[in-house]
């Protein structure tokens, strides 16, 4: 049978550019479909493909559709079990990459979220809880290359995309994340180092450009 | 020739639905574990070691080894204990029993939870909110005996809030949430599940849950 896929995403989206990592990784095919998360007309194939939460990423395999960043990559990892595993196969180290990918997806996200939508004390907060997570995650990798050890896995395709969104973190935050998390920085230059990630990222000035329109368009300052 | 001893510890709290996702999951798979309730306003040393980034419950301990975040956990168990699994076979089946499983975790239970402890002024919102969580719900179950089909699945698990703890603390909130007549077949769902005969043996006795939650009610 034909594979037939399409990636509706967003381009600053981190959720979006979990799974276009995820598709290039393990060389499949796909069609990308941009998705405006600002345009609230969302489109007829969006509505229909993510009834309940209206949002991307969604993969389109063959007209299912599947969301939620994390559920598709496992989903990718286990329909294309055959080449550069994602996911480890033993249930403990699943158990701690899902940890870990869940830590960033709800602690990392909030915290970052509060540095550059926020201001006074909360945005404080939110930067002083950002830099304990970086520093829980330079632990957690320690002397390995990439969290999933001697290549790309899980947590680095869940984390990665943050990257391009650091620049954002420094300004607002007034911060440098070379100096609190050299390790994070190193590890994230490698991954770009990755087609299947330097295709993907965002180039950091386009994502602070669109911070601002963001924050203006919210009201923040 | 003997099996080898598995060692395999709970840290939990009882009347958290969190906690009791984990010793479902265990019991579902036939199991034996010891539990140990946590004081989480003076938390164990276990605890912190064991969990030292959330320094929560629920914790499983295998072999001496730690895993926390209850879906994480329950889909270890499934994992390592193959016998009655948790999830289909099919990727794509897989994929929208983990969807489902996180609208669960991350839309539902917050609606809940908030229409419940909600003061007089946000009451309207949250309970419409909450009204919400709960049709999407009757929409997903459908006529499916549970969300896993003939059998409990990883849906049923995470939706353990819903199935057993709904119905005690909107008594408590004064509300009619999970009604028969506004969700039908979601109310029927959770009477299949709080009657399972393995279900019903893990779920903490409802009096001691009324009372415990009612005590929090200032």
């Amino acid at each position: 049978m034909a594979n037939e896929v399409v990636l509706l995403g967003y381009w600053p989206s981190q959720y979006g550019m979990r799974a276009r990592i995820a598709v290039e990784e393990k060389g499949i095919p796909y069609e990308y479909k941009e998705e405006d998360a600002w345009n609230y007309d969302r489109s007829p194939l969006l509505l229909e493909m993510n009834p309940v939460h209206k949002k991307t990423p969604v993969l389109i395999h063959n007209g299912k559709p599947i969301c939620e960043s994390l559920i598709v990559i496992e989903y990718i990892d286990e329909v294309w079990n055959h080449k550069s595993p994602l996911l480890p196969s033993d249930p403990y180290d699943r158990a701690q990459a899902r940890f870990w990918a869940d830590f960033v997806h709800r602690k990392v996200y909030g915290a970052a979220k509060r540095i550059w939508t926020t201001k006074g004390e909360e945005r404080e907060g939110g930067k002083k809880e950002f830099i304990e997570c970086m520093k829980l995650l330079e632990q957690q990798l320690g002397e390995k290359p990439y969290f999933g050890g001697d290549n790309l896995g899980f947590v680095d395709v869940a984390f990665v995309p943050f990257y391009s969104w650091f620049q954002v973190y420094e300004k607002f935050g007034k911060f440098n994340m070379e100096a609190e998390c050299p390790n994070i920085i190193a590890w994230a230059k490698r991954c770009l180092k990755k087609e299947s990630v330097a295709k993907t990222l965002p180039d950091q000035h386009k994502v602070y450009d669109l911070a601002i329109w963001i924050r203006k368009k919210l009201g923040v300052e | 020739m003997a099996a080898k001893q598995e060692q395999v510890k709970v840290l939990g709290k009882w009347p958290s639905p969190f906690s009791n996702r984990v010793e479902l999951a265990l019991k579902l798979k036939g199991i034996s574990y010891v539990y140990s309730e946590q004081d989480l306003s003076n938390k164990s040393l276990e605890l912190l070691s064991s969990n030292p980034v959330h320094k929560m419950v629920p914790v499983l301990i295998h072999n001496g080894i730690p895993i926390s975040e209850s879906l994480v956990i329950v889909e270890y168990i499934d994992e390592t204990w193959k016998s009655n699994p948790f999830l289909p076979p099919h990727p794509f089946h897989r994929a929208s029993a983990r969807f489902w499983s996180k609208v669960v975790d991350d839309k539902c239970l917050p609606a809940l939870w908030n229409a419940i402890w909600c003061d007089e002024k946000g009451r309207e919102k949250a309970v419409e909110e909450a009204m919400e969580a709960l049709k999407i719900l009757e929409n997903e179950i459908g006529d499916r005996r549970f969300f896993g089909g003939d059998e409990i699945g990883l849906v049923d698990i995470s939706a353990n809030f819903v199935g057993y703890w709904v119905d005690i603390l909107q008594g408590i909130a004064g509300l009619q949430l999970l009604a028969s007549e506004k969700f039908p077949k979601l109310y029927k769902w959770s009477q299949e599940f709080k009657t399972h005969p393995i279900v019903k043996q893990a779920l903490p006795p409802r009096e001691e849950l009324f009372a415990f939650f009612k005590s929090r009610t200032a």
